[in-house]
């Protein structure tokens, strides 16, 4: 509850203005607050008078707080495979633990494990938990639910991260609620405060039209997922050692109501290409079919979708899904990178919403560098080789 | 401007405005090249309880009257005149059997409209009968316990997708004015059958076709009202239904006026938006005028005749003409200030033009409706 | 079927912006409206009773302004309505909202089935409907795409993964979150509209659901929020010039927020 001591209040007006939601405001000379209000406490910063306090905002702490210490990442493992996102984990997981000088820790579960575990200590883990069993052949949040729990509980990380995919943001929101523990949802920054050694989560929320950091003060552990191809990898060592537990869950932990009958796999051809964050998109400059092919290494470089002009369409370079346009879908996804576009109207008109466009083409006087935030005037087919080159280099 | 609806005037249109974004606005373009009756969309405004609009509450409708229809209307034609002919084609040839038919005949039939699980059409016009009503030659003779239909109706909107028909016949030429009679022919009846569907300018998705009558039988109980009633019974139909045209014309006309002003703003020449250009800006203004006026128009007459006065058709050919008339000055504007681009099937303005045109013509041509106000004044000014 | 919709009122997300100067939100112009994801949960959850009979009750946490929401759910098919309002519930995180929602669904007895949508669109974090499961002990699947069956008290659906679908089973009573996918929701009809006018919402408050004072809003939150600000604000416009490597190298630094 937002307490205004109206004997202190001033009515000046600062917690007004500093408001983001707008929940406050002064009437008759007095700050009143309405139910916007998120308790954000910003107010109660700004306030010079003293007159604004949050109550009970002094909780209970968790009791064995200190005893909780260690960085641990949850790797995904499906169809005979180690996740990409769970290096990304290991990645920032490795920064974190170096700051606080912690172990890292790394949690696997599933069937057939191989050698991954090796795998994930080359990748900088410290420690792999595993726990290999056929009944984690396919993924039941309550199994990789438990069993998370379990060792959470044992080994009592400070911090556990986990991959914002299907699987991660399916369970993970379970075994936080299980451990009464804050869980912060796609986070693209995770930075810890040297104060207090509090993770500081950052992520984006109202579509990314905001970013908000959030913090877990007083329960243990704080938890996060992290959208994958947000983090950097971790570097490969195959020299470095670690240490591999093998985890044995009880028995009745390894129940799950929901049953799994079987899995089927789809083809990923992006052709909704109105979902998604990154469009590489291709036009008449492409002078040829074959140019798409480019277009597809660089969607794929970058973790887009291809999006093409009328005149790609209409010459059959590329199917009509795929079309943007007046005639075609309207598309702003936070980066559209346009090769060999003029820009024409019917074109610009589905794609000026975007938050980046940025134009590759020959002519320095086509209309779509006015659309453009960065433009390169230059052949494509040196450009975008080049280009995809020196991004899969940044993302090791 | 604020027309002080009342709630659940309010409620109609946010239904049929969501309808007509979620639904008709996405598919317009392709009903219109494939010439596709929209049967799924006309589902749709169905589950959303909107063919009964104008359908007593005994037969399962929400009672509402002329205006109710108008609202709905101005929405779906904002979005494609073609769907929203469909929908008020069906209105049309449910409108005689409410107004004259008996009892049990609104029992059998106005249910089934009013939940869209049978569509209705209204089979005046002949080849040698447009504005000329009386020279219709389709024919009913009374044998024994059915009615006997011989001819031919032309340019039939719905024909052909609608299960109820109400088709007027002469019965006693003889008797000149009452010598016609309305009745109720269902799409299973013998001897009933219908040409290929039309290729038209515009409303390409609404299905025009031929109706054929070949010693079509039908029970005596299919007469609407009385023998010698169709004219009069004709007339009163098309009194109610052309505020409904009319409110067409007005939703035609915004989306004409939305897609001219949006264009103006983004397309730069000579350095800025054309709609900094005074020649734009009072062309724009022109049509914004227009389209207000003829909406309140359009909803005065509405209420008027729900108000069920003894002198509608004034009021209901003024407003006919003066939103028809003017959708078509509008969507011809629009593609005027589009330029180039207002004339690529890619944009939608040409088709909106196209469409407009069948305004001016169908539910009496605004020569007729023009002669009918003039003849309305005269009887005035005694 | 006794079938529970959990829907949330939220801001238009698209037209929320943050001014970086001021670090307000600016509200002018954002509509309220229900949270897309839940509208293809309330469909479904009316489409389970077309199918199999019983009665579709929507549930939501929130301000009083939300009864809109709820009322457009009725609109759409279902049968009550039921608002948790409490200004004591402000500032409630997931887990806050997940003990607040539990509380009430027990206060409306005994159910079969609860539907939620994915995620909201203003927090977007997807926690609610896992959460809230575990708070009921009830099991769950998340990412329904399709229900393809129901008999003996199971569900059987399909859940999409990240690369493709698995065909699941679960038990009832349990708690389902959906994809837009799985249906395409109806547009609310006069009848409903009407009904929806006329109908009354029961409203709880915290006092109403037993809640314990600790457990709700931003007391009973163990996340909060530290700041909130504008991603960072393109306004710059640049050509790249200089030979191809110079433009490339130019161009993946311009890109690195977004790799």
């Amino acid at each position: 509850m937002l307490r205004i001591d109206i004997e202190t209040c001033i009515g000046c007006g600062v917690c007004e203005e500093v408001c983001t939601f707008g929940a406050i405001e002064v009437v008759d000379g007095v700050a009143v607050v309405n139910e916007k209000c998120t308790l954000c406490g910003s107010c109660v910063d700004s306030c010079e008078a003293g007159a604004l306090s949050i109550e009970g905002k002094d909780k209970a702490v968790q009791a064995d707080l200190a005893e909780w210490s260690g960085i641990m990442i949850y790797a995904e493992y499906r169809h005979g495979k180690v996740a990409p996102v769970s290096f990304e984990l290991l990645g920032i997981g490795r920064e974190l633990a170096d700051q606080q000088k912690v172990p890292l820790s790394a949690v696997l579960l599933g069937a057939g494990l191989g050698d991954a575990a090796k795998d994930l200590i080359f990748y900088g883990a410290d420690i792999v938990y595993q726990v290999d069993d056929p009944v984690l052949e396919y993924f039941t949040d309550e199994i990789y639910g438990n069993i998370l729990e379990d060792i959470i509980r044992e080994q009592k990380p400070e911090v556990v991260l986990a991959g914002a995919t299907a699987i991660g943001r399916s369970f993970i929101p379970l075994v936080a609620t299980s451990l009464a523990t804050g869980l912060t949802a796609d986070c693209t920054q995770l930075v810890i405060r040297p104060e207090d050694g509090v993770l500081l989560q950052t992520r984006p929320a109202f579509g990314g039209n905001i970013m908000a950091t959030i913090e877990c003060p007083h329960t243990r552990p704080q938890m996060a997922t992290v959208r994958p191809r947000v983090m950097k990898p971790a570097p490969h060592d195959p020299g470095r050692k670690g240490e591999l537990i093998d985890y044995r869950p009880k028995a009745e932990r390894m129940q799950s109501r929901v049953k799994v009958l079987r899995n089927v796999l789809e083809e990923q051809d992006q052709v909704n290409i109105t979902e998604g964050d990154i469009i590489v998109a291709g036009g008449r400059g492409l002078d040829d079919k074959k140019g798409f092919e480019l277009m597809r290494q660089l969607a794929e470089a970058v973790g887009g979708a291809v999006g093409a002009s009328r005149a790609a369409v209409d010459a059959e370079w590329i199917p009509y899904p795929h079309q943007v346009g007046q005639t075609g879908k309207t598309v702003n996804p936070k980066l559209y990178i346009a090769c060999g576009i003029s820009g024409a109207i019917q074109h610009v008109v589905g794609m000026q919403s975007s938050e980046t466009i940025v134009a590759i083409n020959k002519d320095p006087h086509a209309p779509i560098f006015d659309v453009a935030t960065y433009g390169v005037v230059g052949d494509l087919y040196e450009i975008v080789p080049k280009l995809i080159e020196k991004i899969k280099e940044k993302r090791g | 401007m604020d027309y002080f609806l009342t709630e659940e005037q309010q409620m109609i249109v946010d239904i049929a405005r969501q309808i007509t974004d979620e639904k008709i606005i996405p598919q317009r373009a392709e009903l219109d090249e494939k010439e596709e009756f929209p049967n799924a969309i006309l589902d749709d405004i169905a589950k959303a309880d909107l063919f009964g609009l104008f359908i007593p509450e005994t037969y399962g409708g929400f009672g509402g009257g002329c205006f109710e229809v108008v609202l709905a209307l101005e929405q779906f034609g904002r979005g494609c005149v073609g769907v929203a002919t469909s929908y008020a084609a069906s209105a049309l040839g449910a409108y005689p059997i409410l107004l004259a038919g008996s009892q049990d005949m609104k029992q059998k039939y106005m249910p089934d409209i009013a939940t869209g699980k049978k569509k209705a059409a209204f089979a005046l016009t002949e080849a040698n009968a447009g504005s000329d009503a009386s020279g219709i030659q389709t024919t009913a003779e009374l044998d024994g316990d059915e009615w006997v239909l011989n001819g031919t109706k032309q340019w039939i909107t719905n024909g052909g997708d609608a299960q109820v028909y109400t088709v007027i016949a002469i019965t006693d030429r003889s008797k000149g004015p009452r010598g016609a009679s309305l009745f109720v022919v269902e799409d299973k009846d013998e001897g009933f059958s219908y040409g290929a569907k039309e290729k038209k300018l515009g409303i390409r998705a609404s299905s025009t076709r031929e109706l054929i009558f070949k010693n079509c039988r039908i029970p005596k109980d299919r007469l609407v009202g009385k023998v010698g009633l169709g004219f009069i019974v004709v007339m009163k139909t098309l009194d109610l239904s052309r505020p409904g045209i009319a409110s067409l014309g007005v939703g035609l006309g915004q989306a004409a006026l939305d897609e001219a002003v949006v264009y103006a703003k983004q397309r730069v020449q000579f350095s800025k938006p054309i709609i900094a250009f005074q020649a734009v800006q009072h062309m724009l203004a022109d049509m914004a005028i227009g389209l207000e006026a003829s909406r309140a128009l359009v909803y005065a007459a509405a209420k008027h005749i729900d108000a069920h006065p003894k002198d509608m058709s004034k009021a209901s050919s003024m407003c006919k003409v003066c939103a028809t008339d003017m959708a078509m000055k509008v969507t011809t504007d629009a593609v005027q200030v589009l330029g180039g681009y207002g004339y690529m099937r890619e944009y939608p303005v040409e088709k909106m033009m196209r469409d407009a045109k069948i305004l001016q013509i169908y539910e009496g041509t605004n020569q007729i409706q023009r002669n009918v106000i003039g003849q309305e004044l005269n009887k005035e000014y005694t | 079927m006794k079938i529970i919709v959990c829907v949330k009122q939220v801001p238009d997300a698209k037209d929320v912006r943050l001014d970086p100067k001021t670090n307000t939100m600016a509200r002018e112009g954002v509509q309220s409206i229900m949270n897309p994801f839940d509208r293809h949960a309330v469909e479904e959850g009316v489409r389970l009773k077309e199918q199999h009979g019983g009665t579709v009750t929507v549930i939501s946490m929130g301000p009083p302004q939300a009864e809109a929401v709820l009322r457009e759910a009725v609109a759409c098919g279902a049968d009550e309505a039921v608002l948790v309002s409490d200004r004591a519930f402000a500032g409630a995180d997931t887990w806050a909202t997940t003990y607040t929602l539990g509380k009430a669904i027990e206060n409306t007895g005994v159910f079969d089935l609860i539907l939620c949508g994915k995620q909201a669109i203003d927090g977007d974090t997807a926690q609610v409907g896992p959460g809230l499961a575990r708070r009921l002990n009830i099991p769950y699947v998340s990412y329904v795409r399709k229900i393809t069956g129901y008999a003996n008290g199971v569900i059987r659906l399909h859940r999409l993964m990240d690369d493709g679908y698995d065909e699941v089973e679960i038990p009832l009573p349990g708690l389902l979150t959906v994809v837009k996918e799985i249906n395409e929701p109806r547009i609310p009809s006069l009848k409903g509209k009407m009904k929806a006018k006329g109908l009354s919402i029961r409203t709880l408050n915290a006092a109403d659901i037993e809640a314990d004072v600790d457990s709700i809003g931003l007391p009973g939150s163990t996340t909060q929020v530290v700041k909130v600000f504008a991603p960072e604000f393109k306004g710059e416009r640049a050509m790249l010039e200089g030979t191809v490597d110079e433009q490339v190298a130019q161009l993946v630094k311009k890109l690195e927020p977004y790799l």
